[in-house]
């Protein structure tokens, strides 16, 4: 009884302040400087959504078969050790990797994708070899004693159970990558990063939130659609959000 | 049906090579249970293997149906055996449905003959299909996903089947069922079986033949009643435990034990007829009384037809219970001690009396099998004894 109060209590105050805070943005006018910015929050935003599916789907397209060559029995002996450089791999900062990238491919676009692909090839890289892999044996056991080969056993069974680690790892993976393409302005390649930045520069707050808020916006809204997709697209017996 | 020929597995480990099964012969007949049994690690499970090639051989050769298995490609072999493993194995993600024709499917059925056979299958493990097609494995109690295991090895009605402990992993009230149920069907369809299990009662009870392993060696291939009656080694004995006599119990029905030479009295007879019935017979205590339809309706003891003038039907006691011919010796003897008595009356099917069974021809039948230590047991060619 006292939590149910407190929550509801809670709800009260949050709505208190939400009103607040807008009366206050009407009166000091920071919608209308916000709605300034407008125009280039959507040009910008059309460019960090194609950044993030450039090289989301690069990296989807090279980390999901990297994890499955990786779990193969025949690979056994190196995944581990294949994995641990990539672990590696991803202790470096993505600003220090798209630095690197610039200093061989220039700036602008190409650097950029190419950055953030690297960046976010190891959380999907690294699922997919862990869902393969956790796939019980008992399993794998009944699907080679019905007579599947290698591909049937893989296609039919092994990727279906795994796919909802993968998409979990996909998820993480693009979240975070809308959460980093903002450094991508840093070697010309545009996005929301330009206000942001900008807007620290010019120590103009307004300015540096039109360019925050929709990016964590952004991010939310693509973390929703991977997950919409993977609630639809994992097999209803292995989907614990459908069970 | 399935032949084994010096089948052999040698597995490389870093502590040198061990030897999971050693020359391996032995020949299941066409239309029978075969169990292997022995302890854990004696190669049982591995030589089952070997059939399908989860564990590929190291020597020797597998022949089904006569035909030497070595050239034919893997995938095909697997699909012409029905194979079910104790972790069932069901897959996850797919409906029961899928699971089923997970065979038909491969072998490239049409979806209506695949559909179809569904349907059959889910009748013949006697679970309803409208409720159960559409649903998930993890929707399923133990039990029911191991029938649904049983169903997906016998779609596509592979002439062989290989179980590794099949029911191993069921509670032991639902296991009995299953097994009952397994029986059933096994009497129609007539598939031949190989049935790995460590469980004597389980071996005895399913099994035409059980073959004992140890490690790596195959000791000792006989059907059950055999097996119990005439172990080869001590090894063999101790495995089947102290009681193994009593197992025995559960392999002989009435209806080879019984006696139909049996004195009776009607209820309209005097009880001196009874008297003298009991006299004839030889009867110690009581003499059965049998109704009109023959079944019986009470006993007259000797004390009373002794001491009493008058007719049956008005002095009997409460009739004894009664074997059925099909019933196992096991609980005869079970009725027998809770009754306090060393014979019953047998019945047929209608209830009819049709004979007696006595302690005493229970004892003599089990003993005359012990002192024929049977030549015939079965062919173990070229079987290496081992040592106890």
């Amino acid at each position: 009884m006292p939590i149910r109060s407190l929550k509801s209590a809670g709800r009260w105050v949050l709505a208190i302040l939400l009103f607040a805070a807008g009366v206050w943005a009407q009166r000091s006018g920071v919608i209308e400087d916000f709605l300034y910015y407008l125009p280039d929050v959507r040009y910008l935003a059309v460019q960090h959504l194609f950044l993030t599916a450039v090289s989301g789907s690069l990296a989807i397209a090279i980390a999901v078969p990297l994890g499955i060559v990786l779990s193969r029995p025949s690979m056994a002996r190196f995944a581990e050790s294949l994995m641990q450089v990539l672990n590696v791999g991803t202790t470096i900062p993505t600003l220090a990797v798209l630095a690197l990238s610039m200093s061989f491919l220039g700036i602008g676009t190409v650097p950029a994708v190419f950055g953030l692909t690297v960046a976010t090839l190891l959380p999907i890289t690294r699922n997919t070899y862990v869902g393969l892999k956790g796939v019980s044996p008992a399993l794998m056991e009944a699907a080679a004693g019905l007579g599947m080969s290698p591909a049937q056993r893989l296609f039919r069974v092994e990727l279906p159970n795994a796919l909802y680690v993968i998409f979990a790892g996909i998820r993480t993976a693009l979240a975070i990558n809308v959460g980093t393409v903002p450094l991508a302005f840093l070697i010309g390649a545009g996005g929301l990063g330009e206000l942001i930045f900008t807007g620290i520069d010019l120590y103009d707050t307004v300015m540096m939130l039109a360019g925050a808020i929709p990016t964590a916006l952004l991010a939310v809204i693509v973390d929703a659609l991977v997950a919409t997709i993977a609630f639809l697209v994992v097999p209803r017996g292995v989907n614990p959000s459908r069970a | 049906m399935i032949r084994l020929d010096n089948l052999t597995k040698v597995f490389d480990t870093p502590k040198g090579a061990v030897v999971a099964a050693d020359h391996i012969n032995m020949e299941v007949p066409r239309g029978e249970i075969c169990i292997l049994l022995g302890p854990s690690g004696c190669g049982k499970t591995t030589t089952l293997k070997m059939i399908n090639r989860i564990i590929r051989a190291t020597s020797g050769k597998v022949f089904l149906d006569g035909e030497d298995t070595t050239g034919m490609n893997t995938q095909d072999l697997r699909r012409s055996i029905g194979y079910v493993i104790q972790q069932i194995g069901l897959f996850p993600n797919m409906t029961i449905e899928e699971n089923i024709t997970v065979v038909p499917r491969l072998l490239g059925w049409d979806r209506t003959a695949y559909k179809k056979r569904a349907r059959e299958l889910m009748d013949m493990i006697a679970m309803d299909a409208e409720a159960f097609l559409k649903r998930y494995p993890s929707e399923l109690s133990g039990g029911q996903q191991q029938r649904i295991g049983v169903a997906r090895a016998l779609a596509a009605d592979p002439p062989v089947m290989l179980m590794d402990e099949p029911f191993g992993a069921i509670d032991p009230i639902n296991r009995a069922v299953i097994q009952d149920e397994f029986l059933k069907m096994q009497a129609e369809l007539k598939k031949t079986i190989m049935f790995v299990s460590h469980d004597i009662d389980e071996a005895i009870k399913m099994g035409d033949r059980i073959a004992i392993f140890r490690e790596g060696k195959l000791v000792q291939y006989s059907a059950p009643d055999d097996l119990l009656s005439a172990p080869r080694n001590g090894f063999v004995e101790s495995f089947l435990g102290e009681d193994r006599a009593l197992k025995r119990l559960n392999l002989v029905k009435v209806r080879e034990v019984f006696s139909d030479e049996m004195g009776s009295v009607k209820p309209d007879d005097t009880l001196e007829t009874a008297l003298s019935r009991i006299d004839d017979f030889g009867y110690q205590n009581a003499i059965l009384m049998v109704n009109d339809r023959g079944e019986p309706a009470g006993m007259i003891t000797r004390s009373v037809a002794r001491t009493t003038r008058g007719y049956c039907r008005d002095h009997y006691q409460t009739a004894p219970p009664v074997a059925q011919l099909d019933d196992d010796l096991r609980k005869v003897a079970s009725l027998m001690f809770a009754n306090d008595t060393t014979w019953l009356p047998c019945v047929d099917a209608r209830g009819r009396v049709c004979g007696h069974i006595t302690q005493r021809a229970m004892t003599h039948h089990l003993g005359s099998r012990y002192r024929s230590r049977p030549e015939d047991s079965a062919p173990l060619r070229s079987q290496p004894e081992t040592k106890e």
